[in-house]
């Protein structure tokens, strides 16, 4: 791992924790008050993701921790924004249940060792490989209590399942990076825990082939929840998958005991043109898929005197998936796998503006949207790390930050350069 | 009447002038300006709230909506985009200086992508017209409001509609890639797309259930998903309210989610079995209709699992449908639940408020006192897993001192919903009929915030205006009592 990337994980000297929300708030008002920027954090596992932020002074909602709320018959759970994402996982286990969007964990992605915060995974709207079936962190954030860039406290949304009661507050608030309100509390849908678990694996597909299995498996009736193409080189970083020896096209099914023995075989059978499957079980499943949504085909760097690279995460329509990476491993030597039956490519390719500029022109010409999610801060200070708005969005989205954020204090420059 | 802000005296004065401007952008019948032409448009699903508007722009194209939208920014026009009229909550109702702008010609199927489960639909196709696009390579569209035959999918948008089956499959914005949009000012703007999730701020999420605040939808891409290979329905009924409610919360509990998980009481059950013939249990002070999807065996095993949990509850009688027709005609009830209860009071209102499940049993005691106490019968029927609430309150519209009891009455239901950690709609949107409750749910604070938010897309508040957030005192003070 690169020197910049150990030294930002690397607590801020004058990091402040407050232990309420009230503190939270005053704090942020009084940076209100005298102009100056807050970089907004939780224990900091993903402070290297996006732009770096410019400011002297660090707030973090680690203190603001605890479950609140847990009502498993009304799949209903409120906690501190933050609340580590593992204790809450453990809560919901205890009780058979799961966070939905399975959130993913950088920490070996980004060499951080800060434990993710429930706050985190809203503001970065995280999603794992059950997003193709089941929606990312933003179709399950049912409320939010948060502060505003002026140190108003606003809640939207509620503790209730459904809910279109005035403006959709929630959907704008998650995934926007600290950089319109700072999280104080997220309250999330959540769902039994599947009783069962099974992928089926084809083996020795080219990208083009295993798209079509996986739409093939997406579009058939068995709850397909996992969907994802990893070339040879990624499976044999796998312990998992190397022994299968090439190619590997993934198709999950989670349900009840019997409905996944019954789903398996007839997803095994109606994708028979593909090739023969192999059936992984529960335990190798639960650790395949945490492996693939963590990143962990493109987590290590390669060894020797490579050069730093990049990682990228790519999200087109499915079926132009493998022509965005082809193109990439085609013109910058691009490391890649694929998830969400294609529509997630993650791309690792030397950390250069030139590899940037071609991810950009690659993912535009396929309709699609990419984050440049781990670089040196060299490379993210110089470049837009997510596409840029047309003029008129550009208009919309600086006002929507005023409204929220008037004096620009929070994560200024997070998301994008001036914003 | 409503309250709406005070018509503009110097658009009123230009009304001919701005028919002629519109008439120069939209093709000879997208343009009515005649009042007895402007009748069919000046109320929508809450028949109750009536005015004409100034105008109404039937546009064809993305591009004509822009046209309409430039012209109506320049000259100041207020803006009240309308769909097939079938908001429960007033959200198309006009406002006398306003352009009804009506995207019911905009019908086209653009693409339909089977290998990448999306559509690409223009603002006016039908709910149900996706999923009969779709329904020949076994694929449907989830959010499946009751209105589905006649509301377009532009107006699900804007209020972020849901149904039945919103526990398993999600609400409108769970089931949404892209848009396209036209703002105030006239400009088209891409949203997402055909692959998930935005890399700047959620505008999709943002702008679903905006309710025509924040700009207008002309195209949208929604995921469609391949049907199961089955469904069946199960009825279980109940001698009592508070043992039905947590027979729901037994069966969640469980870990199984049903595709639907729909609550009715006796008023309900009456109604709708007079109406349907489905052979609801008439006994019944409760009734739950449980659907299960998959293979035949599987549906097998999760009824069975379900039934198991219901005879812990002391059911009257336990049902499961044994044939396609007998699992039709119990959402045939269900579905036509509110027309029933029509056939049965001239008049009746629909109420939308979301309570946490844990509440429901104290939320039906109190709503049965305040029936008593107003003298106005109510039938309730219920999105049981998600806490969807719908009390329909039956009056007579021709009786102002009845209609102005039923508004009370409702929104003392509402006010009860937000008390137990609830919220004023769960799916039909505030429109005009829940705007002056918004106080109720959210503290000025909080709907200042929301205000910014819509001055940000809409600077001269010109998209459709008086809906959504409680009139601010200067506009109000003008306002006849």
């Amino acid at each position: 791992m690169s020197e910049n990337l150990v030294a930002a994980d690397a607590e801020a000297p004058d990091t402040e924790a407050p232990a309420t929300e009230a503190g939270l708030a005053a704090r942020i008002r009084s940076a209100f008050e005298s102009g100056e920027p807050l970089a907004v954090c939780g224990h900091g596992s993903k402070a290297v993701m996006l732009r770096p932020v410019q400011a002297a002074h660090t707030v973090s909602t680690r203190h603001l921790s605890g479950v609140s709320l847990y009502s498993p018959s009304e799949l209903i759970l409120s906690a501190g924004a933050g609340t580590k994402v593992c204790e809450i996982e453990a809560i919901l286990a205890a009780q058979g249940q799961h966070l939905i969007a399975e959130p993913p964990d950088f920490s070996a992605l980004y060499g951080t060792g800060g434990a993710p915060t429930v706050g985190g995974m809203v503001a970065a709207n995280l999603a794992g490989s059950r997003r193709v079936a089941w929606g990312a962190t933003r179709d399950h954030v049912m409320g939010l209590r948060a502060v505003a860039g002026n140190g108003e406290v606003l809640r939207a949304g509620g503790r209730v399942l459904k809910n279109v009661t005035g403006l959709d507050i929630c959907k704008l608030l998650t995934g926007s990076h600290g950089t319109l309100a700072v999280l104080s509390e997220v309250t999330l849908k959540v769902l039994p825990a599947p009783e069962r678990r099974a992928t089926l694996a084809i083996v020795g597909l080219d990208p083009v082939r295993g798209v079509a299995a996986l739409a093939a498996a997406l579009g058939s009736p068995y709850a397909v929840s996992g969907a994802a193409y990893l070339p040879a080189e990624a499976a044999a970083r796998m312990p998992m998958l190397a022994w299968l020896g090439g190619s590997v096209t993934l198709a999950r099914i989670e349900d009840f005991a019997p409905s996944v023995v019954y789903r398996t075989d007839r997803l095994r059978g109606e994708l028979a043109s593909f090739g023969a499957g192999e059936v992984l079980d529960d335990g190798a499943t639960r650790a395949l898929w945490s492996a693939i949504g963590n990143v962990a085909p493109l987590a290590l760097e390669p060894s020797g005197d490579a050069p730093e690279q990049a990682v990228w995460r790519v999200s087109v329509r499915p079926s132009a998936g493998p022509a965005v990476a082809a193109a990439l491993a085609a013109a910058l030597g691009a490391r890649w796998f694929m998830d969400w039956g294609g529509g997630l490519v993650w791309i690792a390719a030397p950390a250069t503006s030139a590899a940037h500029a071609e991810v950009a022109r690659v993912v535009a010409a396929a309709g699609g949207v990419w984050i440049l999610m781990r670089a040196p801060d060299s490379l993210r200070v110089a470049v837009d790390v997510i596409p840029p708005e047309v003029t008129a969005l550009a208009r919309i989205s600086r006002r929507v930050k005023a409204a929220f954020d008037p004096k620009g204090i929070l994560n200024p420059g997070r998301m994008r350069a001036g914003m | 009447m409503i309250a709406q802000y005070e018509p503009k005296p110097d658009v009123m004065a230009r009304r001919e002038q701005i028919l002629a401007g519109l008439r120069l952008l939209l093709p000879p019948t997208g343009v009515i300006g005649e009042a007895l032409r402007l009748k069919p448009y000046e109320t929508d699903g809450l028949a109750a709230y009536r005015q004409p508007p100034l105008a109404v722009a039937l546009p064809e194209t993305t591009e004509q909506v822009a046209a309409v939208m430039a012209f109506c920014h320049a000259e100041g026009v207020r803006v009240v985009p309308r769909g097939a009229g079938t908001s429960l909550s007033g959200g198309a109702l006009p406002m006398a200086d306003s352009v009804v702008l009506g995207l019911m010609r905009m019908n086209n199927i653009l693409d339909i992508n089977y290998a990448d489960r999306f559509a690409v639909v223009q603002a006016g196709v039908t709910n149900i017209g996706i999923t009969q696009a779709v329904a020949e390579r076994n694929f449907f569209y989830a959010p499946d409001p009751s209105s589905q035959l006649a509301c377009m999918i532009g107006g699900n948008v804007m209020m972020n509609s849901g149904g039945a089956h919103c526990l398993r499959y999600g609400v409108t914005a769970n089931n949404l890639l892209g848009l396209k949009i036209v703002t105030v000012q006239g400009e088209i703007i891409e949203i997402g797309g055909a692959h998930c999730d935005a890399a700047g701020y959620d505008w999709l999420g943002l702008l679903t259930g905006s309710e025509g605040q924040l700009a207008l939808v002309t195209e949208v891409t929604v995921r469609i998903l391949r049907s199961p290979e089955g469904q069946r329905a199960m009825l279980a009924a109940f001698d009592g309210i508070e043992v039905a409610g947590r027979c729901v919360d037994a069966i969640i509990s469980s870990g199984i989610i049903p595709v639907a998980l729909e609550f009715m009481d006796r008023p309900c059950i009456h109604a709708c079995e007079a109406f349907a013939h489905a052979g609801y249990p008439m006994d019944a002070e409760a009734m739950l209709i449980i659907e299960v999807e998959g293979s035949v065996a599987e549906q097998d095993d999760l009824l069975g699992r379900i039934k198991e949990i219901c005879r812990k509850f002391d059911p009257i009688s336990l049902k499961v449908s044994e044939s396609v027709e007998e699992s039709l005609a119990i959402w045939k009830g269900r579905k036509g639940a509110f027309g029933a209860v029509g056939r049965i009071s001239p008049d009746y209102l629909c109420m939308d408020g979301t309570i946490p499940t844990s509440q429901l049993a104290f939320v039906l005691r109190r709503i049965a006192e305040m029936s008593a106490a107003c003298g106005l019968a109510v039938a309730n029927v219920f999105h049981a897993g998600d806490g969807n609430l719908h009390p329909l309150i039956m009056f007579d519209a021709n009786d102002a001192a009845s209609f102005h009891a039923a508004e009370t009455f409702g929104a003392d239901i509402l006010r009860l919903c937000v008390e137990v950690g609830g919220c004023l709609t769960g799916e039909h949107g505030v429109g005009v009929e829940k705007r002056d409750l918004m106080g109720v749910q959210f503290t000025e604070i909080e709907l200042d915030q929301q205000r910014r938010v819509k001055s940000a897309f809409d600077p001269d508040w010109l998209l459709n205006p008086s809906k959504v957030f409680p009139l601010k005192l200067p506009a109000m003070a003008d306002l006849p009592a």
